[in-house]
């Protein structure tokens, strides 16, 4: 019989490693997988992780696609450490879009400085709103927020198609679901001409310092972070509970509804019904694969979206099918995870003793 | 099984270009002047509807044109940030023409095409067009005017249920043409549809087609990809219809007929355009009279006076004697749309936004 027996003292350094160590399994993994496949195995490495960033448009699109991943899940890992599951941050994107958005159409054909900061106030207040449901039920009636953040994501993304279907269609768009292509005024700039790397790259790193600085420099930061692993103790210190139950989900709710404004006023430049590809959930992963520190969930997020862009280029330069990219993303959970058991527990063989 | 051959075909290349040079980058195997053909996909290639379908045309240039072309897809790419950037990726990795085959992908297709003014585009679904961005779809409806034919003069129920997915006119117009047909041959049948918000999603579409057919339906039909809906209807003992390629092999009995989408002559028809140098941006929108609306025969069940009937409609639209939307029409509140020897225009079509005569519920807005 082989079971698992909780370590006294998981080792810390380990911790900080296995991140690293499952990255290396997984391109051993990989190097097995392409070999079976028939791949060049050179080739496709190559194709996964180095053309899609060879050049500047290549690092441009990493950061766009990083960049809302990474807002998010550095937003997610300060409720997930003071124990506060947020699983709806892709709703709290799709409201931030929908809000922002519908500014933008409000003031179609205005050109006006004000309008993209409005349409900003717009998508972190909507972002705001749909957390604040989950955070008023938790603290009133005790709902337990996963199932209802959860569940509004779906109520988010029916809103969405509504809106799109109905009331902000495009007047000339013979009724598909999609509003107008957003004014210049209302569309984000360029960071590097001509790519269409945005404001939201530099957001995404001023969020990853500023959360660091909250959690390790703050006594809001160890609030968050004694609620998470010791509430009792928390509690006893007098950190109120429903407040870091608030502030994790508006906070969160804020950074998810701006990330999705980011979105529709930066690369698609329009509301539809397809303005997330599941940011939200996909930045559940980067948050626990960068171990819920803001540094490391910054690089997990980098690492994510280039697996993304990676599965792209490999489907261009080889003809690899997309189920590899899901295969490694998998792999790459499945190595964290099991790292992680490692750590916390030893494998021990025979019968279990009583200690 | 299709899944198979494919990666067996690209392992077959993958080795072939490994064995002649160990190192060497797969652009210096290929010819130098062979066209590269993009697609970018909306689902994956095993979705066995559209996408699938999309792919088999892929798979005919490369069969009819030889070391002539040179194809490559990218599949399951959302409609919404992340397509733009798989457009441009092709375009620039030296791709002549690309087929991006999904409504959601017309504002990214544009957009490129403004940036590589060489490249030719055709976009699938889409109105935007541009010197080097055509756009093509299939008149579907002429096809739902057939099966909407067979499904009235099946059913016992009177019953049918309709598995639709976004209220979009082109959804509509085939729910609409639907009615229509199955109404001229029994009056008192129905449709029930429910919505599902997805192209593809086969535990969605499955659980539509179970609650439809509890809630009396013996006839299934959806405008949605997967085979799944079939599949129930298969299990459960009702009829129903393959959408967009012949999808018998999942219901045997089920199946009465599908409407396939046959992109084949197309995309054959464009590719040999480029080649010649005689490309220009055009607008196609093709019937069953083209042969991009087809069927692949009656099912088992199918008896022959429903087979001479929908025979009727079948050469009747390609004749031009018949038309899915000539008037009399009605909407759901019975008032009178089109007058009887009129037929609404492809305008009017193109734009489709209420339900005829004969279909239940409202139209989600």
């Amino acid at each position: 019989m082989i079971h698992l027996q909780r370590r006294a003292n998981p080792s810390k350094l380990m911790g900080y490693l296995a991140p690293f160590i499952a990255l290396l399994l997984t391109l051993a993994a990989g190097f097995f997988l392409f070999l079976m496949l028939g791949v060049p195995v050179g080739e496709a490495f190559r194709a996964y992780f180095i053309d899609p960033i060879s050049d500047s448009y290549g690092l441009a699109e990493l950061g766009v696609k990083a960049a809302p991943l990474i807002m998010i899940a550095v937003a997610l890992s300060l409720g997930f450490r003071a124990g506060v599951w947020n699983i709806g941050a892709e709703g709290q994107f799709i409201l931030g879009g929908i809000c922002g958005g519908a500014v933008a159409l409000y003031f179609y054909e205005v050109e006006a400085a004000y309008v993209l900061p409005l349409m900003c106030l717009a998508g972190i207040a909507g972002g705001m709103l749909w957390a604040a449901i989950p955070a008023l039920l938790r603290t009133t009636v005790n709902a337990n927020e996963i199932l209802t953040s959860l569940m509004l994501t779906y109520v988010a993304a029916l809103l969405l198609s509504f809106l799109v279907h109905g009331p902000l269609r495009d007047p000339d768009g013979f009724n598909f679901p999609e509003s107008r292509l957003f004014h210049d005024a209302a569309l984000l700039p360029s960071v590097v001409q001509g790519t269409r790397l945005h404001i939201g790259a530099l957001v995404a790193i001023f969020i990853t310092v500023m959360a660091w600085v909250l959690l390790s420099r703050t006594l809001l930061g160890f609030a968050l972070r004694v609620n998470g692993t010791a509430p009792r103790a928390a509690k006893h210190a007098g950190f109120g509970q429903a407040g870091l139950v608030w502030f994790s989900l508006l906070f969160t709710g804020a950074v998810a509804g701006l990330a999705g404004l980011f979105e529709v006023a930066g690369p698609i430049g329009q509301l539809n019904s397809t303005i997330s590809p599941g940011y939200g959930f996909t930045a559940i992963i980067v948050a626990f694969l960068g171990r819920l520190h803001p540094v490391g969930v910054f690089f997990a997020g980098l690492v994510m979206a280039l697996s993304y862009l990676g599965g792209e280029s490999a489907q261009i330069t080889l003809n690899m099918p997309l189920a590899v990219t899901g295969v490694f993303q998998g792999m790459l959970l499945f190595f964290l995870l099991a790292a992680d058991v490692l750590i916390n527990y030893r494998i021990v063989l025979g019968r279990e003793r009583v200690a | 099984m299709f899944e198979t051959s494919l990666l067996s075909n690209a392992r077959r290349k993958l080795l072939i270009a490994a064995a002649s040079a160990a190192l060497v980058l797969p652009a210096a195997v290929q010819s130098q002047d062979a066209l590269k053909v993009g697609f970018v996909y909306v689902g994956p290639v095993g979705d066995h509807g559209w996408t699938y379908r999309h792919d088999i045309g892929r798979q005919a240039i490369e069969e009819k044109f030889g070391d002539a072309v040179e194809t490559t897809f990218v599949e399951s790419v959302p409609e919404g940030a992340d397509a733009e950037r798989v457009i441009r990726k092709l375009a620039s990795s030296g791709h002549d023409l690309i087929f991006t085959t999904s409504f959601g992908y017309m504002n990214p297709t544009v957009k490129v095409a403004k940036q590589f003014p060489d490249v030719k585009f055709e976009h699938a679904t889409g109105y935007k067009r541009g010197d080097n961005v055509s756009t093509y779809s299939g008149r579907f409806y002429e096809g739902r005017a057939v099966i909407g034919t067979m499904a009235g003069m099946m059913t016992k129920t009177n019953t049918i249920g309709y598995i639709a997915s976004f209220p979009i006119p082109e959804v509509v117009r085939g729910i609409n043409a639907f009615s229509l047909a199955m109404r001229k041959v029994n009056p008192d049948a129905e449709i029930k549809v429910i919505w599902v918000n997805t192209w593809y999603d086969p535990g969605k579409e499955a659980d539509a087609a179970k609650t439809l057919i509890d809630q009396g339906a013996d006839i299934i039909t959806q405008h949605t990809d997967s085979p799944a809906a079939l599949q129930v209807a298969e299990e459960r003992g009702v009829m129903g219809f393959g959408q967009a390629s012949d999808m018998s092999a999942f219901a045997p009995k089920a199946q009465l007929t599908a409407i396939v989408d046959d992109w084949d002559p197309y995309y054959i028809e464009r590719v040999q355009a480029v080649l010649d140098g005689t490309w220009e941006s055009t607008d196609t929108w093709a019937g069953i009279d083209s042969g991009m609306v087809a069927f692949p025969g009656y099912g088992s069940d199918v008896p022959d006076d429903v087979k001479a009937a929908a025979e009727v409609v079948r050469e009747g639209i390609i004749d031009g004697s018949f038309h899915p939307f000539a008037g009399p029409i009605k909407n759901q509140a019975g008032e009178m749309i089109i007058a009887e020897g009129e037929v609404l225009d492809d305008g009017v079509l193109l734009g489709m936004d209420y339900y005829v005569e004969g279909v239940q519920g409202a139209l989600p807005k």
